[in-house]
């Protein structure tokens, strides 16, 4: 049983991570990071069976890719810890010199991360061909990908889901991050994305729908409930709805924090908001 | 040297490659392949069917079996990708840099039907612009080979080689006059004929056309040093270096646009280490169209005719 209490607490300090390191390197993507922290809080500290010794190519371990790689921030917290690499290295995000680049990249060899994803909607692909490596090599563990809302206007995700439907990849789950926001506006505004379920149910997809995705409770039950559709023939996706920019009240549910960074006042107002419950880098 | 250049018969170069796909496969249990609805064009029929499991049909989805085949490499599969040339570049640029090139995957980029000998499709698929593309991106190996043996034999060996690797070859059948049973070796120029008055570095193709002119002048007594540049990135710059110092005049030949491919490639070396007189038979700033392979080449200016006037000029201007 997950201990859904800790796992607030984890995710408290993220946020917190969250806010810092786009503070200091005054840019970045608080918004979906904030938004995207649960899911992968549950993912790292408790459905995942992962190795943060980190090997590229992780024979028997789950493995996750982010492809709305723009949210590196929450991605670089709960790598940092979980163990991947020290925490004083997310002082560095962004910075000259830094593993910890702007979008996520393999280049500078950051321990977590197996392929550059910020171009967006190639991530679903990527987890794809790792999901069909793990079935040639009689490999059983499960692959997770997130990819934005937004980011499905890119005509390469759809390719990629029918792909996966057609080859039967069912070691496969993908999230939505379903926040109907992206950088111009509201996604309806943007570009409306219609009845998405639908859309992905009509591509062959197995479809659990995580109503709340900032409920860590909830997010744990519908992660396991997708764990528990793999095997059976389709590719899972998880429906999950988040807010953007969660556990901060000003930068909640708006697309105005989507890629801007918060100035010392707003640091400082943030932070209030959460608990340091891990102890900051 | 130059009389012992002889086509054996005619082959496609997407031959060769299929048939070393196969021996590959056969060889190596990391070996997967991918296409994109082209099988049958990409003569990847004999690896499908003795290893079915290892091959995945895309459809009609090139940037989705890009990415595909990085998350394989990821898990340590070597991928081998299958469509035109067209589709393995322009199409999807984005995908190989980012998830490939940028996130060094050891994915091979195979593509056939490159240039203005893939005919009477016309120029929606005569891409001239592909190994510019590819030989800017960071790290990528960009192969070219010349005919059908050459090309199975670099099919064979970019499996050993760590890295991503764009390979191109062609659609016609083609004279095959290098040897069966070589061993090729990725970045090492290969001397075709020795000669003294002009360099003439070719690749792809344009190997043979290079060949028939070469003989061509040396009616007139004009001794041609033919190099055969299977590699265009990385360059044998040792090669080129040492063939240009001692016959002080270039002529390169490829079945591309002059920006960006072999041509340039020399270009930058000579200028910077042994600034040479230089002729580029290459496709001036244009579009293809559609038509025979041999006619085409012709039009464009890279014909075995051309290649003849560019001996004759470059060595009036040493």
């Amino acid at each position: 049983m997950a201990d859904i209490q800790k796992l607030k607490q984890i995710a408290s300090q993220v946020r917190r991570d969250i806010i810092r390191q786009t503070h200091s390197a005054a840019s970045g993507h608080p918004g979906g990071s904030l938004g995207c922290t649960d899911f992968l809080v549950a993912l790292y500290f408790d459905l995942m069976e992962h190795d943060p010794s980190f090997n590229m190519k992780a024979k028997g371990e789950d493995v996750f890719f982010l492809s709305n790689g723009h949210i590196s921030p929450v991605w670089y917290s709960v790598l940092a810890r979980s163990g991947y690499f020290p925490t004083a290295e997310l002082a560095t995000f962004r910075q000259i010199n830094s593993r910890m680049q702007g979008h996520p990249a393999t280049h500078e060899g950051l321990p977590g991360i197996r392929v550059a994803s910020g171009s967006l909607g190639q991530g679903l692909s990527v987890a794809i061909g790792m999901a069909l490596a793990k079935k040639l090599d009689g490999d059983d563990k499960t692959i997770y990908a997130l990819t934005g809302d937004g980011e499905l206007e890119e005509g390469q995700v759809w390719e990629a889901m029918m792909f996966a439907a057609h080859h039967k990849v069912d070691n496969l789950v993908v999230a939505v991050d379903w926040n109907g926001q992206q950088i111009d506006g509201p996604t309806e505004e943007v570009m409306s994305l219609g009845d998405l379920p639908a859309k992905w149910a009509a591509f062959g997809w197995e479809i659990v729908h995580l109503e709340d995705g900032n409920d860590m409770e909830q997010v744990v039950a519908k992660l396991n409930e997708a764990k528990s559709k793999t095997g059976q023939g389709k590719p899972i996706v998880i429906m999950m709805k988040t807010e953007m920019g969660f556990g901060v009240d000003f930068m909640q549910g708006t697309h105005k924090w989507h890629g801007k960074a918060p100035n010392a006042e707003q640091t400082a107002d943030a932070l209030s908001q959460l608990e340091e419950t891990l102890g900051d880098y | 040297m130059l009389d012992q250049i002889i086509d054996s018969g005619k082959k496609a170069t997407r031959d060769g490659f299929g048939a070393g796909l196969h021996a590959i496969g056969q060889q190596n249990d990391e070996v997967v392949a991918l296409c994109a609805d082209l099988i049958g064009s990409l003569k990847m029929q004999a690896f499908i069917k003795d290893f079915p499991e290892r091959f995945f049909q895309v459809g009609i989805a090139e940037a989705n079996m890009m990415g595909i085949a990085a998350g394989l490499a990821t898990a340590g599969k070597i991928p081998y990708t299958g469509t035109f040339a067209n589709f393995s570049t322009g199409r999807v640029y984005d995908q190989i840099r980012q998830s490939i090139a940028y996130s060094h995957k050891n994915v091979k980029v195979c593509a056939s039907h490159a240039g203005l000998t893939l005919g009477e499709d016309g120029a929606t698929h005569q891409i001239l612009e592909d190994m510019g593309m590819m030989r800017m991106l960071p790290g990528f190996t960009v192969i070219n080979p010349c005919d059908y043996n050459q090309t199975k034999a670099a099919t064979i060996a970019i499996a050993e080689h760590y890295g991503p690797v764009y390979l191109r070859f062609g659609r016609p059948s083609w004279p095959n006059f290098t040897a069966e049973d070589q061993k090729f070796e990725i970045g090492k120029a290969l001397l075709m004929s020795e000669g003294s008055d002009v360099s003439l570095f070719a690749t792809g193709h344009m190997v043979w056309n290079a060949v028939e002119a070469a003989k061509i002048v040396a009616a007139e007594g004009i001794s041609v040093e033919l190099i055969n540049i299977h590699t265009i990135k990385p360059l044998d710059e040792e090669a080129i270096l040492e063939s240009a110092l001692k016959t002080k005049a270039v002529v390169t030949a490829e079945e591309h646009q002059r920006n960006g491919g072999l041509g340039d490639a020399v270009a930058q070396v000579l200028s910077r280490k042994a600034p040479t007189p230089q002729e580029y038979i290459a496709v001036n700033d244009s579009f293809g169209e559609s038509g025979k392979p041999v006619e085409l080449l012709s039009k464009y200016g890279l014909g075995v005719d051309d290649i003849v006037q560019a001996i004759r000029n470059v060595i009036k201007r040493k």
